[in-house]
């Protein structure tokens, strides 16, 4: 077992955790954070979406002692508008998705403001790189929706960034 | 838990879903999420053979893992045996024999997931292999095949006879295969069992159907009904999967063996073994027509394989049998339609099932007669389309504005998207590609859908709700109670619809589902908004003459309601529906027919295979929008597994063996495959539905694969008789490599 410290929505969190527990059971399972859902358990969905020190990561191909004394936020601990958006755009139907796509979108608008560009960037050279539909899409790309919300995603992305 | 809807919105509008703000801040609990101190976690040990004798069950080394609680066989189960929605041929743990892979065999509680699931291959299983039986056709028609089911290897053989004229000028013959899909909801499989003090147990489960499960969970359990009470947690998707039962009795079984909460949560590989797929077809279909390309005969074989257990697949062949010619006038009509038992993964309900089938093989002909004729596809869908007064197949006739002919000229004249570009990130495959676009060839498509809404064929097909209106904090406020469940189409956003606009008050309360009220029957067959949004109104209309006999003296709603609360209950019962004559298929097997028609415009690299779907458009006759945002998700979800079935989406079974359960191996449909879609939506009321309104769930499934085929096919010339189609099946037709 190892005993470890994360900081977990800015509170800290110590866990006692055999190493191979991946990030996503952690907290799932030993801090009862089940905002965070698993669709795979193998980094095909994203529905694990969460923030480790403000990057998005999919908590299940991750190892919880890998980020120990890292800043990670969860569905719960997230404040954004695009929660408000996914709402009146309808951004989902079970929903089961939502906090990874939630998490995956407020990781996206960071790596965008830091001037990353994506697959479908044009102009690789600028800073200033427009946040077009292609754009939102290809960033968006890995978590799934089964329900097929997707429309709705990206009108919620595109009203939450205005 | 009761949700507090927001704004004051009736029937019509975009009332916001009132589940939104639990599902965007992570409160909303799914099945999945239960927790109780104490409880067990529950594993299921599979049989990792389609066939095979069980000649020994050894659970010793299992039950003597530390952390072990319980080991569970067939011999454990407490009542009867078997169940299953239709027949109750499913055995709750393998006896003496399994018929498919992932078959249960036994049941394990543990204190820890990972020791439960330990425990479970520890169990030694003596296996003794069968050779399996995995060809529909073969299990159906040769006498000499192995029965996989003691009473035969066919579920349902349903004829449709019309007419004796199977001549004509101009004949097209084709072979059609549609490949097996998942539901592949998000969320897999789970649910908490609790063992009460009354000997019973409560189920938190996530299901489309709580009476039904509460009608085979109680018998296998051998408690009487009332002592298995059921409650509805967060559903993370259905689409058909959830009609079955999964781990209800399982979990029970274990929960009443340890006197424990059980939870059992299945992972993405054991969800592909834990519940039925969609049937896959193998069709024939004869279209005769004039020169002209006015219909004079459509014969068709349809075989549907079931695999191992019934499940649903009589009302799947009923739905492919009945509506196996599509929304067409022809006067001679020859189908038979079959359903197999095979040791393959059992089928059952999957949105649209067995129209979805049918409607890629009849809509394929169309395009090929089309062709023959000289016609466009969509001239010829228009010279054959139903409408209002028209006779079906079964010889029912269309009692209800069905005006095909108007939705396909409306889908013709919307705008097309623009030439493709040759940048790179445009073209199909996008920054993969290889190529600078040389062989990237546009194609567009059409297709037609007709789906029956609601339970066919004399089911008693009925909702029940109640509702009470009462003073709360000194304001009317009105609960709403049904058993129906949520699985994300927005039905609690309709109940609440409904009270407001027949209540005129605004604060709405959405009690959970549970069976401490009546069945409301399945979330299924795009059915809920009208059975239980009829329940829901007859309700509220009772209510309200109730209150109006209380008020006719002047008195105000707050005094009425201060002498105590108002409640009512009403069961809600659409028009009856009648068998198909088992001969003749004739009958008027349906209440509500429901149309949909797709446009899709691709881009097909014809050297790599690889397909990009641009646009999509549809038009979809809704009969009464109860509220545009959630409809349009419907329209965009069900036109996204569409795409899915045309593009991508199959288990692949070999030798009854599963070869890719799990997401990174069966693929669905992402952001970058749903292209944006252009919809119009009509309004041409259903006089016998509330509001007018029809089920809309379903029909964009139906219409979106076959316009997608025929889009590809447009651009590519190939003939493409089998969805979903593959890159191979393009980049190396006519060679020996195509597959
Ligand atoms: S659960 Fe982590 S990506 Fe699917
Ligand atoms: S809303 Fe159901 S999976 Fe996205």
């Amino acid at each position: 077992m190892a005993d470890i410290r994360m900081r977990v929505n800015g509170s800290i969190e110590k866990l006692d955790v055999e190493p191979r527990v991946s990030l996503l059971d952690a907290l799932r399972e030993h801090l009862g954070l089940t905002g965070t859902k698993k669709g795979c358990d193998q980094g095909a969905c994203g529905a694990c979406t969460v923030l480790a020190d403000g990057e998005r990561i999919v908590s299940c191909l991750a190892l919880a002692v890998q980020y120990a004394d890292r800043d990670i936020t969860t569905i719960e601990g997230v404040t954004s508008p695009l929660q408000r958006s996914f709402v009146r755009h309808d951004g989902f139907q079970c929903g089961y998705c939502t906090s990874g796509q939630i998490c995956s979108a407020v990781g996206m608008l960071t790596e965008h403001a830091a001037g990353a560009p994506s697959a479908v960037t044009g102009d690789l050279a600028t800073m200033e790189i427009e946040l077009t539909a292609e754009e939102i899409r290809e960033r968006m790309s890995g978590n799934l929706c089964r329900c097929g919300a997707y429309n709705g995603i990206v009108a919620a992305i595109e009203e939450g960034i205005r | 838990m009761s949700i507090a809807t927001g704004q004051v919105q009736g029937v019509g509008q975009s009332l916001l879903r009132p589940d939104g703000t639990l599902k965007v801040t992570g409160e909303f609990a799914y099945s999945s999420d239960l927790w109780l101190d104490g409880m067990l976690w529950g594993a299921t040990l599979r049989s990792p053979h389609p066939s095979a004798w069980i000649r020994s069950i050894d659970v010793g080394p299992a039950l003597a893992m530390p952390g072990v609680f319980a080991v569970l066989t067939h011999q454990d189960v407490p009542g009867v045996k078997f169940y299953g929605l239709e027949h109750k041929d499913q055995p709750v743990l393998a006896i003496d024999q399994v018929r498919y892979q992932g078959e249960p065999v036994a049941l394990v509680a543990a204190d820890h997931p990972e020791t439960a699931r330990r425990a479970a291959d520890a169990i030694v299983v003596g296996y003794e292999l069968r050779e399996a039986v995995t060809d529909p056709r073969q299990a159906a028609f040769d006498p000499a095949c192995p029965q996989v089911n003691p009473h035969g290897n066919v579920v349902r053989h349903q004829p449709v006879r019309v007419g004796d004229r199977f001549t004509a000028d101009v004949v097209v013959t084709a072979e059609y295969e549609v490949g097996m899909q998942d539901q592949a909801f998000l969320g897999p499989e789970s649910g908490l069992a609790v063992p009460a003090e009354d000997g019973g147990v409560d189920l938190y489960v996530a299901t489309q159907w709580l009476h039904v499960d509460q009608d085979q969970v109680a018998p296998c359990l051998g408690l009487p009904k009332e002592k298995v009470r059921l409650t509805l947690a967060g559903v993370g998707g259905a689409f058909g999967a959830r009609e079955d039962l999964s781990m209800q009795i399982h979990a029970s079984m274990l929960a009443l063996r340890t006197g424990k909460p059980i939870k059992i949560v299945y992972g993405r590989e054991e969800s592909f073994f834990g519940h039925v797929h969609r049937h896959p077809a193998w069709m024939r279909y004869e279209h005769g027509a004039t020169a002209d390309g006015m219909l004079v005969y459509v014969r068709a074989e349809i075989v549907l394989d079931g695999g191992a257990y019934t499940s649903s697949s009589p009302a799947v062949v009923g739905n492919a049998a009945s509506l196996g010619v599509g929304p067409y006038e022809v006067d001679n009509v020859w189908i038979d339609a079959y359903g197999t038992y095979t040791n393959n993964p059992p089928c059952g309900a999957m949105r649209g099932f067995g129209a979805v089938q049918a409607c890629f093989a009849y809509e394929s002909q169309m395009d090929r007669l089309a062709e023959a004729c000289g016609l466009s596809p969509v001239e010829i869908r228009i010279r054959n389309a139903v409408s209002q007064g028209s006779r079906l197949a079964t010889g029912q006739v269309v009692d209800t504005p069905a005006p095909l002919a108007g939705m396909l000229r409306e889908l013709a004249a919307m705008p097309l998207p623009g030439p493709g570009s040759t940048d790179l990130r445009a073209l199909p495959g996008g920054v993969a590609q290889t190529t600078h676009g040389e062989g990237v060839r546009r194609g567009i498509g059409y297709g037609v859908g007709i789906k029956n809404i609601c339970f066919s064929e004399g089911f008693d097909d009925y909702s029940t709700a109640r509702v009470r209106v009462e003073l709360l904090g000194g304001e009317p406020h009105v609960l709403v109670h049904t058993a129906a469940a949520e699985v994300g189409q927005g039905l609690i956003m309709v109940k609440s619809q409904i009270a407001r606009t027949e209540l005129g008050i605004d604060r709405v309360t959405i009690v959970p589902a549970d069976t401490t009220v009546g069945s409301a029957g399945s979330s299924s067959a795009s059915r809920q908004s009208y059975v239980t949004g009829g329940a829901v109104k007859a309700a509220c209309e009772a209510v309200r003459e109730r209150l109006d006999k209380l008020r006719a003296g002047g008195a105000s709603l707050a005094e009425v309601l201060a002498a105590g609360p108002v409640e009512e209950t009403r069961e809600y019962r659409h028009r009856p529906t009648f068998p198909m004559d088992p001969v003749t298929g004739q009958g008027d097997s349906h209440t509500q027919l429901a149309l949909c028609v797709h446009r899709a415009v691709v881009d097909v690299d014809v050297e790599l295979g690889l397909v990009k779907v641009v646009e999509l458009a549809a038009v979809q006759d809704v009969g009464r929008i109860m509220n545009p945002l959630a409809l349009e998700g419907q329209i965009h979800g069900g036109t996204a597994q569409g795409l899915g079935l045309a593009l991508m989406e199959e288990i692949q079974v070999r030798d009854g063996k599963v070869l890719n359960p799990s997401f990174t191996d069966y693929l669905i449909p992402t952001i970058l495959d749903m292209p944006p879609m252009r919809l119009s939506i009509l309004e041409n009321p259903d006089p016998h539905a509330p509001y007018g309104l029809r089920g809309a769930g379903e029909p964009p499934t139906l219409s979106s694969t076959p316009a997608i085929a025929a889009a590809v096919r447009n651009a590519t010339g190939l003939a493409l008789a089998r969805v979903p189609i593959r890159p191979d099946d393009i980049a190396l037709a006519g060679s020996a490599l195509a597959g």
